[in-house]
């Protein structure tokens, strides 16, 4: 198994040593004439991406890469997935194995400068929390000097732990692995009092453990984890169609149109709903696609809200709560630009 | 001198072209060259790629600060510590995993190969009962077993086994009094180098008497009480300058003394095990090709039982199991790099693992962890040949 990953790894560096040089539009040109997007996902996380026993995946980073099959295609199921684990994720988008990486990726500052890739946008603000068993009568991450804390390796939590509890002047010893199952398995094994991980994640793998009930997620969120789909830089409008996929189906619920009433608001007179529907003002042309993309999109994959709700929120077992990703005019900070 | 007359019959020397050593030599730069310009197209090929890509190049990211802890480290490590800091504990854990499973490999190893040449039918169908079950296992199972195994079976901190009032076993690690070393330990350490030294001497002196004039001497028990007598005498001498860190429970943990961690323990107990089987078949292959008149003959001459194994079956022997071991060795080192899997914070966890997706600099990273393996076999293997070549037959 690991073997496998590492010979995978050494798979995507060889490709980053011998492909050929990148043009722009090359990504927006190959997707388009392969008719499917190759989308890397996560290797199970409920909510995020993970797939049932018939091999469909579902989840909010799923339907991202649909929503952009829709835009570009018309028809969100020309999507085939990539399951990569946290170290690989970004060596498979540098070399091209994958189109889009929709993988509850933490948009910061060398990720994004340093490693030749663009954060598109924002679909799930998140933050970092800790799980720990209820019968430690623990009620503050500030009462958990001295503590053994299990992490998944690879990820921003490991430095936002370790920044922390330095900051609080607290101890803790790290036990780090490979993957979200052995953390779970050692948190529940006692190897260590805490989990730590991003609420979202923590949620789900609560549901994962023998006895949900017995643990609890301490209320202090320790950092900021903006979630979202990142593409390689130097193909602007790869870019721009991943983005703006985002953006149509924020707008989208900002103008009350789902995929039950798209049909219905298609002849709205609201010029705003015109605009986006691609009745009258603005072109797909301008990202390369047809007019009814933002209308593809809704239809198939649903507004912003219909797909959190479906994923993670109340019609899905992690139920969560919209919190910051309400929109920011109910409260949260989702706030697209308008389609004008 | 006269000049040999020239040979007439022989024509004149060859054309260079069918000069078989000279066209060898000409074939060979070329391939070398060949090799070399491949080499360089790739590695120009990717830093160009990666410069037209915007993703940062080069080894600047081992002077930044790593930021993130490790579980265990062998030399003082802080989240202020640098990414090339990193580097050194993880290579530090993971040389320490492998020397432990290579020593503990080596005596389950010889022990079950032994055994399973055993005239005793119970112990000898242990002994294969073993080999067969743990070579056929899958070893990154073997290393979830263990650890889990004895994850859920040891209880939690607050309720820890108590080996007297100092060694703790609980779900967390082995917890055992550290030594601190007081003012004037040095003399110490200085009487046990010294009494090194005197045993060295003493062991030539009697070999060599022994040569000469055939009588034995009771080396082992001199050698002994010179060890523990000296340095003990000059321990005390000094006023005993040593004191001991209690572990003591704290909070969720215990504090103060040295942990085992679990990670390393069930880590080193896999790879022993599951390597034990291999090298068990090779001590037997090694043993059996000593042919059994070398027995007879030995028993012929009157040695014990004892001196005909040390002295005269296990010398062959060796060099049949040698070459084989060495194998072993190595694929025990290269599979120690399954750790990650158990969170054991060797190499390719911390510095091929966390490293890697903190700075994304994956060429540079693998490449330096690809030759830190290379390196470390390939000592692995000069030490290995230089014993067998030490143990090879002698032909006088």
């Amino acid at each position: 198994m690991k073997l496998k990953r590492i010979s995978l790894l050494a798979v995507a560096v060889a490709g980053v040593v011998a492909a050929g040089s990148a043009t722009a539009g090359a990504t927006f040109d190959a997707v388009k004439k392969k008719g499917f997007v190759q989308c890397g996902v996560s290797t199970g996380l409920p909510g995020f991406s993970v797939s049932d026993d018939k091999g469909n995946w579902k989840g909010i980073d799923v339907d991202a890469c649909r929503a952009v099959a829709a835009a570009l295609f018309g028809d969100a199921s020309k999507v085939k997935y990539t399951p990569l684990n946290a170290k690989e994720r970004f060596t498979a988008l540098q070399s091209g194995e994958i189109d889009m990486l929709p993988r509850n990726t933490t948009w910061t500052y060398t990720r994004d400068t340093s490693l030749g890739l663009n954060f598109a946008g924002v679909n799930y603000y998140d933050g970092q929390g800790f799980l720990i068993s209820k019968k430690l009568g623990v009620k503050s991450a500030k009462e958990l000097s001295g503590a053994a804390i299990c992490i998944q390796a690879g990820t921003t939590t490991e430095l936002n732990l370790a920044d922390y509890f330095r900051a609080n002047k607290m101890e803790y010893t790290a036990i780090t692995y490979d993957s979200s199952d052995e953390t779970i398995k050692g948190f529940e094994a006692g190897r260590c009092d805490v989990l730590t991980s991003d609420q979202s994640q923590l949620y789900a793998l609560r549901i994962k453990l023998q006895k949900p009930d017995d643990a609890v997620v301490l209320p202090e969120v320790i950092s900021k984890e903006p979630l979202g789909p990142v593409v390689r830089q130097g193909d602007d409008e790869w870019f721009n169609l991943v983005r703006w996929s985002l953006f149509a189906q924020i707008n989208a619920e900002e103008l009350g149109v789902t995929s039950a009433n798209v049909d219905e608001k298609s002849k709205s007179t609201d010029p705003n709903v015109q605009r986006l529907l691609g009745g009258e003002g603005v072109k797909g042309e301008f990202l390369g696609v047809g007019d009814k993309w933002a209308y593809n999109i809704i239809k198939q994959v649903g507004n912003y809200g219909e797909m959190f709700e479906r994923n993670v929120g109340q019609g899905s077992p992690l139920k969560i709560e919209r919190g910051l990703n309400a929109l920011w005019n109910k409260g949260g900070i989702q706030y697209a630009p308008p389609i004008r | 001198m006269a000049e040999p007359a020239p040979d007439l019959t022989r024509p004149a020397r060859p054309s260079r072209l069918t000069d078989p050593k000279f066209r060898a030599l000409v074939f060979q730069i070329l391939a070398t060259l060949t090799v070399v310009a491949f080499l360089v197209y790739i590695v120009h090929n990717t830093l160009t790629n990666m410069e037209q890509r915007g993703i940062s190049t080069g080894f600047g990211f081992l002077d930044r600060t790593a930021g993130f802890a490790i579980l265990q480290s062998l030399i003082p490590y802080s989240e202020t510590s640098t990414y090339g800091r990193t580097f050194v504990v993880g290579l530090l854990n993971t040389i320490l995993v492998s020397a432990l499973g290579v020593v503990c490999a080596t005596i389950i190893g010889f022990v079950v190969g032994v055994l399973r040449l055993s005239s005793n039918w119970l112990i000898k169908k242990i002994a294969t009962a073993y080999i067969e079950t743990f070579r056929n296992i899958p070893l990154l199972l073997q290393i979830f077993f263990w650890y889990f195994a004895i994850g859920f079976n040891l209880p939690g901190p607050r309720q820890s086994i108590a080996i007297g009032e100092s060694v703790f076993l609980n779900n967390r690690g082995l917890y055992v009094p550290a030594p601190v070393f007081g003012e004037g330990f040095g003399w110490t350490l200085a009487a046990i180098a010294v009494a090194i030294v005197a045993v060295l001497v003493l062991a030539h002196w009697a070999r060599r008497r022994f040569e000469l004039t055939g009588q034995s001497f009771h080396t082992v028990y001199v050698s002994l009480a010179i060890l523990l007598g000296l340095p003990l005498l000059v321990f005390v001498a000094t006023g005993a300058p040593l004191s001991w860190d209690m572990p003591a429970l704290q909070g969720f943990n215990f504090r103060g003394g040295l942990t085992v961690i679990p990670e390393l323990f069930a880590l080193t107990l896999a790879l022993s095990i599951y390597t034990a089987a291999f090298i068990a078949e090779t001590v037997r292959s090694g043993i059996q090709s000593v042919s059994h008149g070398q027995t007879e003959a030995a028993s012929a001459l009157g040695l014990r039982q004892s001196w005909t194994l040390r002295l005269v079956i296990i010398p062959q022997a060796m060099r049949v199991i040698i070459p084989p071991l060495t194998s072993q060795y190595l694929n025990l080192t290269k599979n120690s790099s399954l750790a990650p899997a158990i969170g054991y914070p060797d190499l390719v966890a911390v510095f091929a693992g966390t490293t890697l997706n903190q700075t994304g600099q994956a060429v540079e990273i693998i490449a330096i962890t690809m030759a830190v393996y290379l390196t470390l076999s390939l000592v692995i293997s000069l030490f290995m040949n230089w014993y067998n070549k030490r143990m090879a037959l002698k032909e006088r």
